[in-house]
């Protein structure tokens, strides 16, 4: 251990609030960290109901209970909206980002806890306004990218898309605000000693993740803002008889779009970095490489966009560029990849729980890693644009990379936050079950893609029928497998273990695992001081 | 005050607040009476969502006021962290006029885009002379931009009757410039529909002037505070942050009337 003063983390006096005003004007990050959860666990239960729907659909040739197709469009552009900015974004940086960062650099809370406040109603305010979206008018059958012309008004006149319009910038505006809390609170509050280079690798993913929010989601508003008066109020921006162009549409929602990719899975690399490490007993192999690596993803991520423009016209040279430049991503991706390899290279294993969702982490992100680059050259994503090769790609790097490091980092850090430990076999049974289901869902997807099937289209030629079962059987896996998750949480939350300040033993070395479990209400109080070796 | 470094901590743990969920309350009735409106409805359920947010702004502002005149609370570390907090914030508004911006150019420049008019303004666009209103603006916000910078430096030295002076002066420049905006948009013989023209001019053009409202808003409350003798030689975060927001304006305002008045007008009136 590093730290040279233990800490004591009592309770502070009328700083306790209690009944519901402790939740609904919570100003203590580990409460809003909590609510956060909560949401993200609703939400996907919502978004992988739809995907369910998708896939039972999809389970063979014919249409078999959907006939509206504005409705199959509906649930396809909600499966996506909600897993992105109501699973995901929630999970990883408003729980967990809210619960540990304060606690891994050992400050009692978050630079703004008000705002910390708002920023979890607002995202509340948002799936209030996108479930509308759907209930109200014919929906939004847009896909999530909201592509004009099928967004404006002659397309989509019902309210719906606006719903849908401002449904995202208050979840951004809920973002940005999350984000300028992140950024300050790691770089003013942090304890005495702990320096930029020895913070945990988590909370770095969360500093550069703060920072592609701060900047990538303010050209998504801008983008809504237009659409939206092309919709109510008469501007061209996207009308091209009026000298507007659907492609500046795809220009700006994509240059958010790319660094929100990033936005999802930089928490990630974060959660797997600490539990490889912990799990492995070894401090993270070459520590900077890794910090390093992740601002060059978020750096290089910002000037990529164009990739998912392939199709639409772009000038050879431009295409030329963004092929070049998507490409580099690969380096600094295939350095943490190594690292994490290096890491457990000759540590002394464990294989709980955390540690191996964290190691099918690594393993399916990089197969998602590989399709990746294959569409970045542009004259194959040409042939194989808008089809199952794409939704198998990003399904690979989101579905089975961030969705298993949310869930690694659920096993990983619910002892501390609950007090409970996870029952260690169901635990390990849901990994299972799950890498199982996923991959039978989705790698048959390829083949599909490759072979021409068209994405988001409700029927296909019988010549697709083989593979289609096997993904959606496998979907049926998968849907088994989260039923077992929510019986983990439930019996965790029940029956579960008492859990010790430090369940996972000399591997982890982060400040979390120096205070109790549960945390406490307030906890660094007395703020820990850093001694000179680097915190993994 | 002088105390704060005995304390084990110098952060400011925030007491339970009503204001996050009032405020989202607001967002959430603006959002769904919005609607209502764009689509054939009556306004005020729009409206009725602005009075909350105001109520929600007056409220919230006025507990953090209430905490800094406590000397307690506003520690030198918490000060650096409203100091961050509003950079961070300056950061994000600029990426939202970037997107404007990002219209504008590929709307204007063929060499951005295939559908670019090859013509800039579009036939049939009389656009407006930047070196008539236009410029006089741009003298109005760089002069406010000097005597807020006067106000900074008199408030430094603890000179409350300059401060007061300076502060209300800008103010004031801030509302001639609105003043002067509205004259022009009555005056401009291109409309806000029909052509892409007028989205990015007025699009652009008119976030912009809301941004100088709300920057002179800002101003004037920290007049108020001025007034009321809550700004001290020492902390004065709340007139800092508007400082800052003012001279954002002001650049913002440089680049709309490099680009859109007179780069974008120059096809027009000096082609």
């Amino acid at each position: 251990m590093a730290y040279a003063a233990s800490h004591d983390a009592h309770d502070d006096h009328g700083h306790h609030p209690s009944g519901w005003r402790r939740w609904v004007y919570s100003t203590n990050h580990k409460d809003i960290g909590t609510m956060y959860m909560v949401v993200s666990m609703l939400s996907a239960v919502l978004g992988g109901g739809l995907s369910w729907l998708i896939r039972l659909e999809l389970a063979e040739p014919g249409i078999q209970f959907i006939t509206d197709f504005q409705f199959y469009n509906v649930m396809v552009s909600a499966h996506g909206l909600i897993m992105v900015f109501f699973v995901v974004m929630p999970a990883l940086i408003g729980g967990f980002g809210n619960w540990f960062l304060p606690l891994m650099i050992g400050t009692p809370d978050m630079a703004f806890p008000r705002m910390n406040n708002v920023s979890f109603w607002l995202l509340v305010a948002a799936l209030i306004l996108l479930v509308l979206s759907g209930i109200v008018g014919s929906g939004v059958g847009t896909g999530w990218t909201v592509y004009p012309p099928l967004s404006n008004i002659e397309y989509h006149p019902g309210p719906s898309v606006d719903f849908a319009i401002l449904s995202l910038h208050l979840a951004g505006a809920s973002s940005v605000l999350g984000a300028m809390n992140f950024i300050t609170t790691i770089l003013n509050m942090r304890a005495p000693g702990m320096t930029l280079h020895r913070m945990p690798l988590f909370v770095w993913a969360m500093l550069i993740t703060a920072f592609l929010l701060l900047l990538a989601i303010p050209v998504l508003a801008g983008a809504l803002t237009m659409l939206l008066t092309d919709r109510n109020f008469g501007t061209a921006f996207f009308k091209t008889g009026q000298g507007g162009d659907p492609i500046l549409w795809q220009h700006l929602f994509w240059f958010f779009g790319h660094p929100e990719v990033y936005i999802m899975i930089l928490p990630g690399f974060g959660i797997v970095s600490q539990i490889v490490s912990t799990f492995s007993r070894k401090p993270i192999f070459g520590y900077l490489g890794m910090v390093y690596a992740m601002v060059s993803i978020g750096f290089v991520g910002f000037v990529v966009w164009a990739h998912h423009m392939f199709s639409v016209g772009l000038t050879s040279s431009t295409r030329a560029y963004f092929v070049v430049a998507t490409m580099v991503i690969a380096v600094p991706t295939g350095i943490k990849i190594f690292s994490w390899i290096a890491t457990m290279w000759g540590g002394s294993i464990s294989f709980k729980t955390p540690m191996l969702w964290a190691i099918g982490f690594i393993f399916l992100f990089v197969v998602g890693g590989v399709t990746g680059v294959v569409l970045a050259n542009a004259a194959i994503a040409v042939s194989v644009h808008d089809t199952y090769y794409v939704v198998a790609h990003f399904h690979y790097v989101l579905s089975l990379g961030a969705v298993f490091s949310i869930f690694a980092g659920f096993y990983y850090w619910i002892g501390k936050m609950s007090g409970r430990q996870y029952p260690e076999k169901l635990g390990q049974l849901h990994f299972w079950t799950s890498f199982v289901g996923v991959n039978l869902l989705f790698f048959p997807q390829h083949f599909l893609g490759v072979q021409g099937m068209p994405r988001r289209i409700p029927d296909y030629p019988d010549a697709f029928t083989g593979w289609n079962m096997v993904s959606s059987f496998g979907a049926l896996v998968t849907a088994l497998s989260t039923v077992l998750f929510f019986y983990v949480v439930y019996r965790t939350l029940t029956s579960g273990e008492k859990c010790a300040a430090n369940p996972w033993g000399e591997g982890a070395s982060t400040l979390e695992w120096t205070v109790p479990s549960p945390a406490p209400f307030h906890t660094h109080e007395v703020m820990p001081k850093i001694g000179s070796q680097p915190a993994e | 005050m002088a105390d704060w470094r005995t304390r084990s901590h110098p952060w400011h743990l925030v007491d339970p607040s009503p204001w996050p969920i009032v405020g989202t309350l607001a967002a959430l009735i603006m959002a769904i009476g919005g609607i209502w409106y764009m689509h054939g409805g009556p306004i005020w359920g729009f409206l009725a969502g602005v009075a909350v947010l105001i109520v929600t702004f007056v409220g919230w502002w006025r507990d953090v006021i209430r905490e800094a005149q406590t000397g307690v609370h506003h520690t030198p570390p918490v000060q650096t962290g409203l100091r961050m907090g509003m950079i961070l914030f300056i950061a994000s508004e600029v990426m939202f006029f970037f997107a404007f911006f990002w219209a504008f150019f590929h709307s204007s420049m063929p060499i951005l885009s295939r559908v670019a008019a090859t013509v800039w303004p579009p036939e049939g666009i009389i656009p407006l002379h930047a070196w008539t209103v236009p410029f006089l603006n741009t003298l109005i916000l760089l002069t406010s931009g000097a005597t807020v910078t006067y106000a900074h430096h008199a408030i430094r030295l603890g000179d409350r009757s300059k401060f007061i002076k300076g502060t209300a002066l800008t103010v004031l420049l801030g509302f001639i410039f609105l003043g002067f905006q509205a004259f022009e948009y009555i005056h401009a013989e291109f409309k806000l529909t029909g052509g892409i023209y007028g989205s990015t001019f007025y699009l652009a053009t008119g976030f912009h002037g809301f941004h100088v409202f709300v920057g002179a808003c800002f101003l004037a409350v920290c007049l108020f505070r001025g007034l009321a003798g809550h700004f001290k030689p020492e902390q004065h975060i709340g007139f800092e942050a508007a400082a800052w927001y003012w001279h954002f304006v002001d650049v913002v305002w440089l680049f709309l009337f490099v680009w859109i008045y007179w780069w974008g007008g120059a096809g027009y009136h000096f082609g």
